[in-house]
């Protein structure tokens, strides 16, 4: 992997943060265990046929709650659909909703927390109190009123079942990584070198790009991995309360939804998809854990 | 005139059985039943205010149906009306109609019952200022558009509607304390027939006095009155001991407690914390796991209710009837009754429901029959193929069979069918109202009324209040005129079934299969029926 | 300190409008009708609409609405709903249970979690902390409503020790959502706690108090507890905020009359007066809470001070 490579060239100049990290990483069996359920969860997400060649929408009633079996490796649910195809082919979706809302997250609320971080005054102000607004209604609870909202439209594709999703829950976590990013970037804007940068005549952007950024990217980092794996959970929450993914996208959360009616007579259809839910959120969690501990040395 | 719901509603239902006496005056006998009992039942909560014009929805309703008594009620054991405040409903030419009520009666706060309660109650309703839900119900008597004019340019838009020229309907006259008159606008022989529902309910002296405090504290005539409610939690009433009815409770009080899920519900059920609740949830449906939790406390019958998909004339290609006979013959209704409804769903083989006077089987023939080479050449002979959709509202249960449906139509066919979901009622039924489906749909229809025409007049009449799909057979139309004046209901009957026929081969709607109600009810009850109408038969309510 | 909460009151004023505004928009001005399907499966009459619009100012500019609701709110009327009942009312009987719940649940996640926190952070790499990571691990990756289904399904409904819905919202009755409510939180006090007693036993002042041969009891229990618990409890009290808002999930499995159930059901309904007020009285109580924590941390932390 091109990382590997990465390590062996740095590795002979003295180690920077990355670097230390990295090398802290690399002895601890969690990090190996996270990274490789989500290689392959990403791996189905891209390429589901190679896990599966049985159609995920093909459903057949006479087939409806079969258990699993050597033909069905995950049994039928009760449309007859096959739990297997359809768990690996919902990965894209749960997938793909985590991590557009990670970037939708990190880059609004990123950019927007260096800049009140950096400019402060009145600027960082009104962008605080903006974020307020948005964290004091309870995360669920606004989900649920963007949601219905956005699905007063009707009829929607697929893309924009996800898009709205995806909104959703940008517009309601953006704040959280604004104030991260702004206090790093208060902390860093009193560091010596931005002060020595600042006298030499530096302008505000290449103070932004070349100093603040890359100190103020561990913590960014952190924060979206585990937010990855919340949001992914979040999609299945809100699918599960039928406004978020819904037919035709499957998703796990959305096979959850449909599921759990039958929670007694065919826990297979419940259990495969939540299984893969909880492993998906857990990798992204102990990954976001783990480059936690290796980028802060207080905690090794 | 027509609705139905997503949700089961409450039509009155009083059931005319002669039951044994049962006068156990002590608190608690082993053996015979308890008369001073209390039991708890299944509701939502109410979304409007506790007047019985002004509610058309199923939390309300389970709520004003025990406090109030009208003109006829619907016998619990074969949906046939029978006179309850009425002492008679006479006419000669089904245009007049003479009505003269029952003598000492008396509303809950002791005040007497008389025409002028009756009256005013429905000139309160369908008089338009007062904005009550169930204005329209009025409509076919004469006067109704000079207290209800039409808005000109819709509700949402800015042009307030003209002010109405009379208060009260030119069609309504009180003879003396108990007798009036009801003059139509066009002759209807039905008519008696439909005023069982509580929109008819009479209303006492004190609500238009103090609607507010009648709205939190309502006054009926019904077998049970208003005791007190707390929002969001119960409503409890109790026996009106008073109650001049054929038929008396045969226990005290009745609370009717709110659940925010049928799944929490039925956990109650289940538990015994809860005595009574129609329609279990999906989750205790699914393989028939409800045999297994509940025993011999499952209640069922069938009920007076079928479930439809529409199609929307304006959209094409729903406009083929071509296409319209293959979907139907597409889909498998043996199949999904058995395995998506555990046989609690009959497949139906017609328009008019098989419980009603008059039914005939098969009137939908072949087209209602799944033959998958059939549909094939029928959607080859349709020459579409693009893509089906098919629309329902998903809060009422409904996303599981309208997946197998589209499943089936997309197997059988080889075509591609999609289902789309839309998460509330409201936002469904306002795209039905604005003509913008922009597929075929959901319907669902609830006997208003429990007569052969209600199962056809409303829904596929030219410019029918709940014909939303804008069919239209000139002939079909003919011939319920045509039965509208029959002079016996043998005759009327006939005719309307031949009017079924006529329509039968355009498939206005595909009809797909009649509901087997199931019910649960708790150890402590020794008897509790379902009535036809998918509500409990309080009357038959005995405790142990 | 007095000036200091004077500001901060002060920056809530935007935020408060900001939050209802955003609301109000987001409920009333959806496209379509708001009071369709409020009468069965067939249109309602249009008298009824056209009376309803106007109990709602929905023909005004949609400003002029806001501005109306705002100043019935701030002379304390919540308004009617459409079903003619108080708003208010209906906060009133719903809010003491989530309150009552979210306590249950707070109680829940303090004992359990920094228990499970401080006996792993005492110990070093032991199994008992490799458990807690662990645990807590699954904990944070369990969606709610998949723990609550379980809790229900096995205790509720297969063994029966437990009542499987809230019959009555009495503390006792509540243990159970508590907990389910709880789960998630927990998992955060535990790891936090342990971090932080970890951080901490490193501490000088710990060093100082071993070296003047304190027993290990007290240092543990005076010394490094009250320090290390400081960002713990700012954290319970931001999670009591969070918990009040955001039940939905719990309250609708386990049926429990609280405001997360009532707000579901106007969302779903279409009840606008209904959710803006509750969502209204939400973001009060959190503004309100956040304020609170930032002044605990100052009395717990005499080296924080505002001004």
């Amino acid at each position: 992997m091109t990382d590997q490579l990465a390590t062996t060239l740095v590795a002979e100049r003295p180690r920077g943060l990355f670097g230390d990290a990295w090398h802290a990483l690399r002895r601890r069996p969690l990090f190996w265990v996270s990274v490789s359920l989500i290689g392959l969860v990403l791996l189905m997400a891209a390429f589901p046929g190679l896990f599966s060649s049985a159609d995920p929408n093909a459903a057949d009633l006479s087939r409806s709650r079969g258990a699993p079996s050597a033909r069905a490796w995950f049994g039928y649910d009760n449309q007859g659909y096959d739990v297997y195809a359809r768990v690996v082919h919902g990965a894209r979706a749960s997938i793909v909703v985590g991590l557009l809302s990670t970037l939708g997250v990190v880059l609004v609320g990123a950019t927007i927390g260096m800049l009140a971080g950096f400019y402060g005054g009145r600027l960082d102000a009104v962008v605080s109190r903006i974020a307020d607004v948005f964290v004091g209604v309870p995360f669920v609870l606004g989900a649920i009123v963007i949601l219905t909202t956005l699905n007063a439209g009707g009829d929607a594709g697929p893309a924009r079942i996800v898009a709205q999703v995806v909104l959703s829950i940008s517009v309601l976590s953006w704040p959280v990584a604004m104030r991260i990013m702004r206090s790093t970037a208060i902390a860093a804007k009193q560091q010596d070198y931005v002060k020595a940068a600042r006298a030499l005549g530096a302008s505000s952007r290449r103070i932004i790009g070349k100093h603040l950024l890359p100190n103020c990217v561990a913590p960014v980092l952190v924060y979206s991995t585990i937010a990855l794996g919340a949001f992914i959970g979040a999609e299945a929450t809100l699918s599960y309360l039928g406004i978020g993914l819904r037919q035709p996208v499957v998703s796990w959360g959305v096979m959850i939804n449909s599921a759990k009616d039958y929670l007694r007579v065919a826990p297979h259809a419940l259990l495969f998809p939540a299984g893969f839910l909880t492993a998906t959120v857990l990798a992204f969690v102990m990954l976001g854990d783990a480059v936690r501990e290796a980028l802060d040395p207080k905690l090794r | 005139m027509a609705r139905a719901r997503s949700t089961p509603r409450l039509v009155p239902a009083v059931v005319a059985v002669a039951l044994a006496a049962t006068a156990c005056g002590s608190t608690d006998t082993p053996t015979g039943s308890n008369a001073d009992a209390g039991i708890t039942i299944f509701n939502t909560e109410p979304e409007n205010p506790l007047v019985p014009g002004n509610t058309t929805e199923v939390g309300g309703s389970r709520v004003l149906d025990p406090l109030f008594t009208g003109l006829v009620e619907y016998r619990a054991r074969d949906a046939q009306p029978v006179n309850a405040m009425a002492e008679s409903i006479d006419t000669t030419d089904s245009k007049t109609f003479t009505v003269k009520i029952k003598k000492d009666w008396l509303f809950h706060d002791g005040s007497p019952v008389t025409a002028k309660s009756f009256v005013d109650a429905w000139n309160w309703t369908a008089y338009g200022p007062n904005g009550t839900q169930g204005a329209s119900f009025f409509s076919q008597i004469e006067g109704y558009d000079a207290v209800h004019p039409k808005d000109p340019d819709g509700p949402d838009k800015p042009q307030a509607p003209p002010a109405p020229t009379a208060e009260t309907m030119s069609g309504l006259a009180i003879v003396d304390d108990h007798t009036f008159t009801i003059t139509l606008s066009e002759p209807f022989a039905v008519f008696p027939v439909t005023i069982g529902y509580e929109v008819f309910a009479p209303l006492p002296e004190v609500f238009f006095k103090d609607r507010a405090a009648f709205e939190g504290h309502p006054i009926g005539n019904g077998p049970f009155k208003f005791v007190s409610r707390t929002v969001g939690t119960d409503i409890k009433l109790t026996r009106n001991d008073d109650y001049k009815g054929d038929d008396k409770p045969k226990f005290k009080d009745l609370t009717l407690k709110v659940y925010q899920s049928r799944e929490s519900a039925y956990a109650d059920l289940v538990a015994n914390n809860l005595d009574f609740m129609e329609e279990l949830p999906p989750n205790a449906l699914a393989g028939r796991q409800y045999e297994t939790d509940l025993g011999d406390r499952v209640v069922q019958r069938e009920t007076l209710n079928n479930q439809t998909i529409a199609f929307p004339f304006y959209l094409p290609p729903y406009d083929n009837v071509d296409l319209r006979r293959a979907i139907s013959m597409a889909i498998n209704r043996e199949e999904i009754t058995e395995r998506i409804f555990e046989g609690t769903r009959k497949p139906a083989d017609g328009w008019v429901h098989p419980l009603m006077k008059g039914y005939r089987p098969g009137q939908c023939g072949e087209y209602c029959t799944f033959d998958p080479d059939k549909a094939k050449a029928a959607l080859a002979k349709s020459g579409y193929t693009g893509e089906i959709v098919l629309l329902s509202n998903t809060d009422g249960g409904h996303q599981e069979w309208a997946e197998a449906v589209v499943n089936s139509i997309k197997n059988t066919l080889g075509v591609q069918a999609r289902f789309v979901p839309s998460t509330s009622f409201g936002e469904f039924r306002q795209k039905v109202n604005a003509h913008e489906m922009t597929g075929m749909y959901r319907a669902g229809w609830v006997a208003d009324y429990p007569s052969i025409e209600n199962w056809l007049t409303p829904l596929f009449r030219t410019g029918a209040s709940s014909n939303d799909g804008l069919y239209s057979n000139p002939a079909f139309d003919a011939k319920l005129a045509e039965a509208d004046k029959a002079t016996s209901e043998d005759e009327a009957i006939e005719l309307y079934l031949e009017a079924e026929r006529i329509m039968a081969p355009d498939l206005p709607s595909i009809p797909l299969w009649t509901q087997n109600t199931i019910a649960g009810r708790s150890d402590r009850l020794k008897v509790a029926n379902l009535d036809p109408f998918r509500t409990l038969d309080l009357f038959s309510v005995e405790v142990a | 300190m007095g000036r200091y909460v004077l500001r901060r009151l002060l920056q809530m004023v935007p935020v408060f409008v900001g939050t209802t505004f955003l609301i109000y928009v987001l409920v009333w001005a959806v496209p379509g009708d708001p009071f369709e399907g409020k009468c069965g499966e067939r249109d309602c009459p249009a008298s009824y609409i056209t009376m309803m619009r106007e109990r709602f100012n929905l023909d005004d500019p949609l400003l002029l609405q806001y501005w109306k609701y705002l100043v019935n709110l701030l002379q304390g009327d919540f308004g009617v709903t459409s079903s003619g009942v108080q708003v208010v009312d209906r906060i009133a009987a719903t809010f003491p249970v989530t309150l009552r719940l979210a306590l249950v649940a707070l109680l829940v996640e303090a004992v359990i979690g920094i228990t499970a926190g401080v006996v792993s952070g005492l110990r070093d790499r032991g199994f008992l902390d490799s458990l807690v990571l662990v645990s807590t691990l699954f904990l944070i990756s369990i969606p709610v409503f998949v723990t609550g289904y379980a809790v229900q399904l096995v205790f509720g409904l297969q063994l029966g020790w437990i009542a499987p819905t809230v019959t009555t919202p009495t503390f006792g009755n509540l243990i159970v959502p508590g907990f389910v409510l709880a789960s998630l939180s927990m998992a955060y006090v535990a790891r936090l706690s342990r971090a932080s007693i970890a951080e901490n036993r490193r501490a000088d002042y710990v060093r100082t108090a071993l070296a003047k041969g304190l027993p290990t009891r007290r240092i543990v229990g005076v010394h490094l507890l009250r320090n290390s618990l400081i960002p713990v409890i700012t954290f319970l009290g931001t999670d009591l905020g969070a918990f009040l808002g955001g039940a939905i999930v719990t309250e609708g499995i386990f049926n429990v009359p609280g405001v997360g159930g009532l707000v579901f059901r106007s969302i779903l309904t279409k009840d606008g007066a209904m959710v803006t007020g509750v969502v209204t009285v939400l973001v009060l109580v959190y503004l309100l809470m956040t304020l609170l924590v930032d002044l605990l941390y100052a009395v717990l932390d005499p080296r924080i001070r505002y001004d």
